[in-house]
């Protein structure tokens, strides 16, 4: 459980970071909070030959919130996402997700950036910022894209991050007025992985009734899968809405493949279950707020 | 007096040391040592055809590589089978590097020695090694059926087989009022220390001489079968247990392949060498255990009480059987817990297949043989609708018939007799522990809130402390400072305090006076290990006999020195004084150089020792019958093992919808006679619970039908968190003397984990309201289960009424005959 030999490549500004990516290009890989890669390394599965660590670039460790969303640095730590009040009060989904994400000494390194280039299909943050409509901020030595959630997931472990790119900032836009939002999963072990999880939003209408509802998932399918339950309880009033319709509405949707702890029976069970209480927390969430407020 | 330390709470000496980040384990030491890596199988089962280095050869800081033709004499034959036993059929031993065949993944192939890890695994990673893949044997029924076998010359995969026999069984049930059949079964799992192994060596070209420091849980062992391995005389190699990370049995086999090649290569090529085991060879080149298949057929009365138990096990004992049917032989004799059955038949198989080898973990096949048991128990009340408790009740073996004889062999090869126990005694204490009369208020009033909750109960009794042997050694060094040393070693159970205690008591000298040394072959040569809950009963009683025969020489030279009879001596504090008189004294430490006659003084303390100044001038001044120093080492060795017991209760709550299964109480009552330190024996029910939790609701090896375990990681093994494990265990002690030892006591450290697959297995059957037939559970499988029960395909309990409001009509729980 030793990693193969690599070049070590240990840049401070992004512009460094982003001229040693070039130049190694497909040989190369970001090193963030490392607590996916380091593993992968130690376990060789994967052996690249030069690491650019970015640890030591200025600038990256940022959380920018407005009225509009949340822009997540590179190098914002699980924690300090958590953690943050500001963020909290404009997009609530994050501090929700992320209590869910492994465990305390992990979420102290771990990045909510390198959690989505990781592209991990049972990482929390996926469904987030699939569920939000957000966005990656990618670069490149020279350029620059951005690209939505939707057309950044590409398979599992899979993402559109190219040879020599990297994704700078990732960004979570704040839901429509008079929406809540949970998530909710079911793991093998308190911080695992979950074997399946779901992360709701609820939108009223200005009397309480359901204008939208939608969900997203983890550990169900290669890609974060979004889904509109609208139907099921569209215009019912948010506690009189049928939210088990919702979720059986959700079973057909749901193809999970089966693992060592969960059969696709179950999982997708948990799915239509899981859906059910997560839509139902989202509407009680969405009802209790101010007339008016977002979120 | 000083006040007693056996018996006290008294906190663990070693945790301030340990605890600081002060101890040192076996990757600590040897800094500057070679580093040893090893190619290993991939495959489960397969024929070694070409083993390909050459581009390997290049690596910068590569010393050697060596495969199984490179090894000489006896290191290239087969490692011993350890326990040789009369049932074993066909005893097989894997190679210290595979010759020809490997049979298992993670069976080690090539040996390489490099400058460090890194580079050993860049080399590793180098070689290329041909197979011709062969049919894998995985799981017991497909080693049952033995379509293919593991060794070719082992007809029916079988590697052992033992009938024990009390009474006609088979008779016994036929003629019962009432019968059952249970087919049962339990999953591997494994014991998983936090410290993999490890082995360190030197050799010493000067003295000719080896050193290994190997995490192990006996030293002696290493030591023997290495210098027999390496034809070293056994003086000329020592061994030392570092600070060991746990152990709970995979450390007692021995020697390991890297056990052996590692000291074999530093003394080939005159280097220090170390491998330090990584966690995924833990997983695929240690040992597991638990995996067996049972068939119970069980004949009792309207009372519940069994007239006749037959049983067969068939046991998974993966590839070879090194440490020989230890496992296997505790299920089946432990089984019977502290029930007396009419008549008792019980069969069992060891069979091969091509995964990791079992060898005893923490229970060491009681779990199986506990499970077994009372599931049966279960099942006839369940049958007969009468209370769990009062069927088991019903089967006790009352304290008046102890000692209670089995009339069978143990694991020791030596007669199943039960010394002590109250077992009606110890289950009041639980059932007034966890409520048990009132739970089915808790349950209507659990229902009422939509919440599914039940209970459940388990028995077992363990035989602790087998011998053959230990041994102590205690000096009272001139300071007055006790140095105390026994041979077994020490993985994380608190010896070096519960033995101080010991030392403590019989000596008169504070706890801090006192150190304690285990598992140093320099220091003890005669030794046998750590496991089966003997560490307190072999080693605490040989050095309780040696402090006490150190107290008896510290009176009597006192008493010459002071002029009083020896009889009128006490120790207090570290002082020999004169009872009601305590002007006359003298230090421990004083009695200690008097004791030993010296011609060269070297300090104003040894002038009094001088052989001017002390001893009857007509007298040799080491009498005939005596030895100078004031120490003793003394041994213990019972003719038989002494039988803890203890009895688990758990209240689960299982989500109606999820199936995730919660323990809202966990209740231990446990006796182990008398108890040295209250909270070391608690600390190992709490990690033995935890462990036991594992087993039950968490961990499994995961090999798919190719023989690849699929989980080997702390990602997909799961082992409990702390968030897993109940708050609170909620303990109480019996506590019945074992009349075997001086001390009183019985084992106690693996009695946590023994009943867990039984008690929750119990409890969420009586939650779910359909048999529990096969552990561990996950929610998935409850799913499963639910799934099935649903559909009719699986009966609901008969005797009590089925939580689940999708409950069918009660059927019997299996093919049934009343009389
Ligand atoms: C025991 C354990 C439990 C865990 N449980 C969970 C869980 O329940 N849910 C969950 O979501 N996660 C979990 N994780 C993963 C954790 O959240 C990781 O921190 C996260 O997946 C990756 O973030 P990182 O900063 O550590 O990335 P790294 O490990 O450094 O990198 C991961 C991958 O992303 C790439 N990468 C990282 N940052 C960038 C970037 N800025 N640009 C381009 N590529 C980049 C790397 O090259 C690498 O391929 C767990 C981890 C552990 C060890």
């Amino acid at each position: 459980m030793k990693p193969a030999p690599f070049t070590y490549h240990a840049p401070t500004t992004l512009a460094e970071a982003l001229d040693a990516l070039d130049r190694v290009g497909e040989d190369g890989k970001v090193l963030a909070g490392g607590q996916s890669l380091i593993p992968m390394l130690n376990m060789r599965l994967a052996s690249p030959a030069h690491l650019v660590d970015i640890n030591g670039v200025a600038g990256l460790g940022t959380v920018d919130v407005d009225a509009t969303g949340v822009r997540i640095g590179a190098l914002a730590r699980h924690a300090q996402v958590a953690g943050h009040d500001a963020a909290h009060s404009v997009v609530p989904l994050l501090r929700q997700a992320l209590q869910l994400v492994a465990h305390p000494v992990i979420r102290n390194r771990g990045t909510t950036v390198g959690s989505l280039a990781h592209a991990d299909p049972s990482g929390e943050m996926t469904a987030v910022l699939s569920l939000l409509g957000g966005s990656m901020d990618l670069a490149r030595k020279g350029a620059a894209r951005t690209v939505p959630a939707a057309e950044f997931f590409v398979g599992p472990l899979e993402s559109c991050l190219e040879p020599g790119e990297m994704a700078v900032s990732a960004w979570f836009p704040v839901p429509p007025p008079r929406t809540g939002t949970t998530f909710r999963e079911v793991a093998r072990r308190h911080g695992d992985y979950a074997m399946c999880g779901v992360a709701a939003a609820v939108t009223l209408d200005a009397d309480q009734r359901v204008l939208s509802a939608r969900t997203s998932y983890i550990s169900m399918t290669a890609t974060p899968l979004v889904l509109d339950l609208t139907e099921a309880v569209a215009g019912k009033p948010f506690d009189a809405a049928d939210w088990a319709a919702a979720g059986q509405l959700s079973a057909d949707q749901l193809d999970p493949e089966p693992d060592i702890h969960a059969t696709a029976d179950y999982r997708r069970h948990l799915g239509v279950v899981l859906t059910r209480q997560a839509l139902t927390d989202a509407a009680t969430v969405a009802a209790a707020q101010p007339q008016g407020a977002t979120r | 007096m000083t006040t007693k330390q056996f018996g006290a709470p008294v906190q663990r000496t070693e945790d301030v040391r340990l605890l600081k980040g002060n101890g040192r384990y076996l990757d600590d030491l040897g800094q500057d040592a070679l580093a040893a890596a090893f190619v290993r199988s991939p495959h489960a089962h397969a024929r070694i055809v070409d083993i390909d280095v050459t581009d390997a050869l290049e690596v910068e800081g590569l010393v050697a590589i060596y495969t199984h033709e490179d090894l000489p004499g006896r290191v290239g034959e087969p490692l011993p089978l350890l326990i040789p036993h009369p049932a074993i059929v066909a005893g097989r031993t894997g190679y210290a590097l595979a010759k020809d065949r490997v049979n298992h993944v993670g069976e080690p192939i090539v040996m390489v020695v490099a400058s460090d890890r890194y580079v050993a695994e860049d080399v590793c990673g180098r070689i290329t090694v041909t197979y011709e893949v062969l049919p894998p044997v995985v799981g017991v029924e497909t080693a049952r059926d033995a379509k293919h076998l593991v060794h070719e010359d082992v007809a029916g995969n079988v590697a052992g087989h033992l009938v024990q026999e009390v009474g006609d069984a088979p008779a016994a049930v036929d003629s019962a009022p009432h019968t059952l059949e249970l087919d049962l079964k339990v999953e591997r799992s494994a014991c998983i220390p936090m410290e993999g192994r490890g082995v360190y060596a030197r050799w010493d070209a000067d003295d000719e001489s080896l050193r290994i420091y190997t995490s192990t849980q006996t030293t002696t062992g290493v030591r023997a079968a290495v210098a027999t391995k390496l034809d070293l005389p056994l003086n000329r190699v020592e061994c030392i247990a570092p600070d060991v990370g746990g152990g709970f049995g995979v450390k007692i086999m021995h020697p390991w392949p890297e056990e052996v090649l590692v000291p074999w290569a530093a003394r080939l090529l005159d280097r220090e060498i170390k491998w330090t085991e990584d966690r995924r060879e833990h997983f695929v080149s240690s040992a597991h255990e638990r995996g067996q298949v049972q068939k119970v057929r069980v004949g009792f009365d309207d009372e519940g009480r069994v007239l006749g138990l037959d049983v067969k096990i068939w046991h998974d004992n993966g590839a070879y059987v090194p440490y020989g049917l230890i496992v296997p032989i505790i299920t089946s004799t432990q089984l019977l817990g502290p029930y007396k059955p009419g008549a008792y038949k019980v069969e069992f198989w060891s069979l091969y297949t091509n995964t990791v080898i079992v060898t005893p973990y923490r229970g060491a096949g009681r779990p199986q043989g506990v499970y077994a048991m009372e599931r049966t128990m279960d099942a006839i009340a369940d049958y007969l609708g009468k209370d769990r408790v009062a069927v088991r009740e019903a089967n006790f073996i009352q304290p008046d018939e102890m000692p209670y004889d089995h009339h069978m062999i143990f694991q020791d090869g030596r007669p199943l007799i039960y010394d002590s126990g109250d077992f009606p005694g110890s289950m009041d204490k639980l059932k007034a522990l966890v409520g048990w009369q009132d739970f089915e208020d808790y349950r209507e009033q659990a229902r009422a809130e939509g919440r599914r909750v039940g209970i459940g109960v388990a028995c077992y009794v363990e035989g602790t402390g087998v011998g053959p042997y230990e041994g102590g050694h205690v000096v009272v060094e001139s300071t007055g400072k006790v140095v105390v040393s026994t041979g077994l070693t020490s993985q994380g159970q608190g010896h070096e305090t519960v033995f101080a205690q010991i030392v403590a008591d019989e000596l008169g000298v504070p706890l801090e006076d006192i150190k304690v040394t285990t598992g140093d072959t320099r220091k003890m040569g005669y030794s046998v290990g750590t496991f089966a809950s003997r560490a307190a009963v072999m080693s605490g009683n040989a050095i309780g006999i040696a402090a006490r025969n150190v107290r008896t020489k510290a009176l009597r030279i006192a008493g010459e020195a002071l002029e009083v009879d020896p009889g009128d001596l006490e120790i207090v504090d570290g002082i020999v004084r004169v009872k009601g008189s305590p002007t006359s004294s003298m230090p421990l430490g004083t009695v200690a150089v008097l004791s030993n006659p010296l011609r060269y003084a070297f300090d104003t303390a040894s002038q009094a020792a001088t052989q001017f100044v002390v001893g009857d001038p007509d007298k040799p001044p080491v009498a005939e019958d005596d030895e100078p120093g004031l120490e003793d080492r003394d041994f213990y060795s019972p003719a038989q093992s002494t039988y803890a017991n203890g009895m688990h209760a758990v209240i689960v709550e299982t989500d109606p919808e999820t199936a995730e299964i919660k323990i809202l109480r966990y209740c231990v009552v446990h006796d182990c006679g008398n108890i040295i330190n209250p909270m070391i024996v608690e600390g190992q029910i709490h990690g033995g619970v935890a462990q036991g939790v594992g087993g039950a609701l968490y961990e499994r090896m995961e090999y798919d039908e190719n023989g690849q375990l699929l989980n080997a990681s702390f990602m997909d093994f799961l082992m409990p968190y702390v968030t897993e494990v109940p708050d609170r265990i909620e303990i109480d002690h019996l506590e019945t003397p074992s009349p075997l030892n001086p001390l009183g006591i019985k084992g106690a450290g693996e009695a946590g984990v023994i009943p867990s697959a039984a008690v929750f297995a119990s409890a969420i059957e009586d939650a779910e309201g359909f048999t529990i037939t096969s552990m561990p559970i996950s929610p998935s499988e409850l799913y499963a289960l639910r799934q099935r029960f649903a559909a009719g395909e699986i009966p609901a309990l008969r005797g009590r009424s089925a939580t689940a409001s999708t409950a069918t009509t009660p059927t019997p729980v299996t093919e049934a005959t009343t009389r």
